[in-house]
């Protein structure tokens, strides 16, 4: 009995830690709607600046002294990161601003190890909690016991802020409704940034409050950063106490299954999201998302097919891209079919996110599916490589079918992370069914045939498919089901009352896109002759989530060059420098900044600002040309 | 920074193209791969390492006269990556043979690759057995000791304890999954009364210590086997520590004493583990004791275990091509097989019959001095006595 007790204390103190980060994201997003991604960095570089800080401050008062401080100064990071980046893209797309912080990441990650170096730090351990408690002949460390009163404490006091003061008044009237808030005249401005400074202290101070119990090194952002975002999520988005109650579950019940399963901790989380999600698509204690307003950009700046000139340039471009085999060596024609397979799969998410208004954060899930689709029936059926590539990408065809069902149940935010969690759960079956997938060593031996095996031949047979899914996708969006969709992206009242059935056009989109992300698996299985559950995970989606917003979400077809830039700039900035992330990210949050409709976004704006800035003379010559299209 | 830059070369290899071929028609080109910035704590004293190596060697006057450059990239720990780095460094660099990598499912994507292209690759750290039996080709060679080897060590000295009721802790993927069914078996043939009591597979990364020690603990076991390393290993043993789970119990260690892993660990070190390392403070042999002194003297650091693979990877790349007098693969494999070299540990061999080194491990216990963590009663393995039969090995190896 004792050890359930001891157990049930343990679990609870994991909960506190998790809680902590947890809040503070959740009152970051439901105030300012940004998917914060650099969360996870600041957590780390509170553990950092916490190590330092009490590796020369000593005695009680220094500790806690220095994690305070710690937290503080990067509150003030936090403030900085938000005024000086955030600030600019607030009126950018939906999702923008998760770019941006993604790009931050990037930087922390490659900026920790410069300053603080590559070795595990161990930090001091807590004065006066450095021992255990006997409870019935277990032992719980009293720092557990230290974290256990404290989660409950934040959660008071944050409940105090919010419920009994001004400021607490106005975050949550923001959080529900933010247009009207700076309507009635509040300084949207400082309110933001106040918000920002909160939820970043708190992610701080949980990083350096794991100093005496962890090793502080430069992977921790993204140990936590995922499963922070599904106790939010499954909490219900900002809401604290249902980020407690989640954090609380979650950590109950991978105490408690570790003793049933010992595998389970690598799924767990995710498996309580999906459930979750299915039964309450807002999560624990969230509330239906009100309908959000939409930036006026869409309506503005109206989709419509490529002029003649437009598709004859396009048609160059191919071409010309068609005669890289003439003069380049087989390396860069090895990396000219990956980025052709990239813009696959850009594409594919592309058409779900910006056509059909479907931000998904699980899309590798399809584009490994297929992969595995075509390594097992080239391993295992022996089939054909042309066969293959027809059939495998079925596999990603039959998840997208399965999973896209639910989750287009839901929308925004929770469809994003509902996403995720099928993903993580594709994922870690492929990484733990070893007689089947090989575990994470993988299936090897998927090489092409010989008429595809030379560079020159796989990169048009790349190139080819590549043109020719994209042209297929953009078809789609000036057909008939492309204008149903778009009308359920734009308002899913108005298209449900003029008789679409919403759901279904969505979902017959996610398996659209699902199996073009499969074609793209199938390709990529060829390319590397291996396939690994690499393939299905969480980076390769973001990859694909940053293509697309690189390139510009509101463009009809911007993924293809945020696909090219994107993965030319990482394949050349990882071969060139050990500090590619910190490269990479730097460009990405330049881009963010300069171009915050996207690359192809910018373009096109700069295009219509010359069009209206022409002579008199020249949009009625325009006009005419538009409307014979 | 600056001395890598100096190997990597042409930074617009890229634009250059083939350009750059002629200019150093001369040199003989190594491509190397590692997952330096997803794992530095280990990629970085294993680049000093081979940076030595390549030093020492032109030094001597490089490999027949000709210059040796290696050419360096990055996976970022991806399969994938891997691939495009090793297809770069084939394709347009135009090398004489692949080395490196960490991870065990690298090692396998770059073998494979190496197979598929006809292309010598040495594999310095990945561990898993698969790179030179289930899934070995004649193209792939292996550096440091296998899975299987550093089990059969450990289980030797393991077999002598008393104990009888054992619990297991690994990282849940393939190398915790290997390290612990190896073990198992060699323990269980050698031990038949023993138990296994209990399993927990924490997430490689994500340990939540605190319940798995507990659960652990809740099991009773007599000795525990632990294949966590890194950042796991830490909040292992600090919440072992706090919770007393190591308290009168016999702990056996993959790795832990390797400088690495131990060093992190200062005051906390846990004493008595039976554990592979490297304690390079106490190993007096006059090979060793050059490379450390070479080694402090050019980097004023002490090594880890990570340098000596670098350095023996770039020495054991250097004897084969020099033997070779070639870049063509198959010399190199004919080479290769069956070639001795000597090594800070002592001579070792790579294998005829599965591309093996027997470069071997050191097994001692863990103890506490001047609070920090150091191997103590260490004594050298030799690789060759861990490995088992031929006519086994034969059976896991495909036919090339």
């Amino acid at each position: 009995m004792a050890f359930y007790v001891v157990q049930f204390l343990t679990g609870l103190a994991s909960a506190a830690s998790l809680f902590l980060v947890a809040s503070g994201l959740s009152i970051i997003f439901g105030v300012t709607r940004i998917v914060n991604f650099a969360h996870g960095a600041f957590y780390m570089i509170g553990a950092y600046i916490a190590f330092t800080l009490t590796e020369r401050l000593s005695g009680a008062f220094g500790f806690w002294g220095s994690i305070v401080l710690a937290a503080l100064a990067v509150a003030l990071i936090g403030v900085l990161v938000e005024m000086v980046l955030l600030r600019r893209i607030y009126h950018a797309p939906e999702l923008f601003q998760l770019l941006a912080t993604f790009g931050l990441t990037l930087m922390v990650e490659d900026l920790v190890v410069l300053i603080w170096g590559p070795d595990d730090l161990v930090g001091r351990r807590a004065p006066g909690f450095k021992g255990a408690i006997d409870f019935f002949g277990q032992n719980i460390p009293s720092y557990d016991l230290f974290l256990i009163v404290l989660g409950p404490v934040v959660l008071g006091i944050l409940w105090l802020l919010f419920q009994r003061t001004r400021w607490g008044v106005l975050v949550r009237a923001a959080t529900q409704d933010r247009d009207m808030v700076a309507a009635l005249g509040v300084n949207q401005k400082w309110l933001f940034t106040s918000v920002f400074a909160v939820g970043v202290f708190l992610a701080a101070l949980g990083g350096a409050l794991q100093i005496p119990r962890d090793a502080v090194h430069h992977a921790m952002d993204l140990r936590i950063i995922v499963e922070v975002f599904v106790v939010v999520v499954i909490g219900g988005l900002g809401s604290i106490v249902g980020a407690f109650v989640a954090a609380v579950l979650v950590s109950e019940l991978n105490a408690f299954g570790i003793l049933i399963f010992p595998k389970i901790s690598i799924i767990l989380v995710f498996l309580v999201m999906a459930v979750v999600l299915i039964v309450r698509p807002w999560g624990l204690f969230g509330k239906p998302e009100a309908a959000a307003r939409k930036t006026p950009g869409l309506t503005v700046n109206p989709w419509r097919p490529l002029t003649s000139n437009e598709r004859l340039a396009s048609l160059a471009a191919l071409l010309l891209a068609a005669t890289l085999p003439l003069f380049a060596g087989n390396y860069a024609l090895t990396v000219g079919s990956e980025i052709a397979i990239f813009v696959i799969f850009a594409v594919s998410l592309h058409f779900l996110m910006s056509v059909g208004g479907l931000a998904s954060f699980g899309h590798a899930a399809y584009f490994g599916l297929g992969a595995y689709g075509v390594a097992f029936l080239a391993k295992m059926a022996g089939l054909p490589m042309i066969v293959c590539l027809l059939l495998g990408p079925l596999l990603g065809c039959m998840g997208a079918a399965v999973f896209g069902f639910f989750a287009v149940q839901l929308s925004g935010v929770y469809f994003a992370m509902l996403t995720l969690a099928f993903a993580q759960i594709v994922w870690s079956i492929a990484f733990q069914w070893v007689s089947v997938t090989g575990g994470d060593n993988g299936i090897l031996g998927v090489w092409p045939e010989k008429w595809a095996a030379s560079p020159s031949n796989f990169y048009w047979l790349a190139l080819g498919v590549a043109a020719l899914v994209t042209v297929a996708l953009r078809v789609m969006v000036f057909s008939p089901f492309g204008y149903a969709l778009r009308a359920t992206r734009d308002s899913l009242l108005r298209s449900e009352a003029i008789g679409i059935n919403a759901k279904r056009i969505q979902w017959t989109a996610f398996v659209i896109a699902g199996t073009t992300a499969g074609i793209g698996g199938a390709l990529f299985a060829y390319l590397k002759g291996s396939v690994f559950p690499d393939n299905l995970g969480i980076s390769l989606s973001v990859d694909a989530l940053v293509m697309v917003l690189l390139g510009g979400v509101e463009t009809v077809s911007g993924a293809v060059i945020g696909a090219i830039v994107y993965k030319a700039l990482n394949i050349w900035l990882v071969s060139q420098t050990d500090l590619s992330k910190l490269v990479l990210g730097g460009f990405i949050v330049l881009i963010v900044v300069v171009f915050p409709k996207g690359i192809v976004g910018m373009l096109e704006m700069l295009a219509q600002r010359r069009r209206k800035s022409s002579p008199p003379g020249s949009p009625l010559l325009a006009k005419p040309i538009e409307s014979a299209e | 920074m600056r001395a890598r830059n100096y190997f990597v070369g042409a930074a617009f290899a890229l634009l250059a193209g083939g350009m750059a071929h002629s200019a150093m028609a001369q040199d003989i080109k190594i491509g190397e791969i590692n997952s330096y910035s997803l794992l530095p704590a280990f990629t970085e004293p294993y680049r000093k390492g081979w940076q030595l190596a390549v030093e020492e060697i032109n030094a001597a006057g490089g490999i027949n006269g000709k210059k040796l450059v290696v050419i360096s990239k990055d996976d970022g720990g991806k399969p994938a990556d891997a691939q495009t780095a090793a297809n770069e460094l084939v394709s347009s660099e135009g090398v004489a043979m692949l080395t490196g990598t960490f991870l065990s499912n690298i090692g396998l994507a770059v073998s494979d690759f190496a197979n598929q292209k006809k292309v010598f690759f040495l594999a310095a750290e990945p561990l898993t057995d698969a790179v030179t039996w289930s899934k070995g080709n004649k193209y792939t060679f292996r550096l440091r000791p296998s899975n299987y080897m550093q089990a059969a060590m450990l289980v030797e000295a393991a077999a002598k304890l008393p104990a009888k009721r054992w619990a297991t802790i690994a990282p849940n993927y393939e190398y915790g999954q290997s390290a612990v069914q190896v073990f198992k078996k060699l323990m269980s043939e050698k031990r038949p009364d023993i138990q296994w009591v209990d399993e927990q597979w924490p997430p490689q990364g994500k340990i939540d210590a605190g319940p798995v020690v507990q659960a652990v603990a809740a099991a009773n076991p007599e000795a525990i086997l632990n294949v966590t390393f890194g950042a796991d290993l830490v909040k292992l043993v600090r919440e072992g520590n706090t919770r007393g789970l190591f308290k009168g119990r016999e702990v056996v260690s993959f790795l832990t004493g390797e400088p690495e892993y131990l060093d992190p660990l200062k005051d906390e070190t846990p004493e008595g583990w039976i554990v592979t390392g490297y304690p390079w403070y106490s190993i007096k042999t006059p090979e060793h004791d050059a490379f450390l002194k070479a080694y402090q003297a050019k980097y004023n650091d002490y090594p880890r275990l990570g340098s000596i693979v670098g350095y023996q990877t770039i020495k054991a790349a250097a004897a084969i091509l020099a033997k070779a007098g070639s870049t063509d693969p198959e010399k190199l494999i004919a080479a290769a097989e069956g070639l001795s070299m000597p090594s800070p540990f002592g001579e070792i061999t790579f294998r005829k019959i599965d591309h093996q080194s027997t470069l071997g491990a050191y097994v001692g216990k863990t103890a506490l001095k001047d609070g920090k963590g150091v191997m103590v009663d260490s004594s050298y393995k030799k690789g060759s006595d861990y490995l088992p039969s031929d006519a086994e090995v034969e059976k896991l190896r495909p036919k090339d």
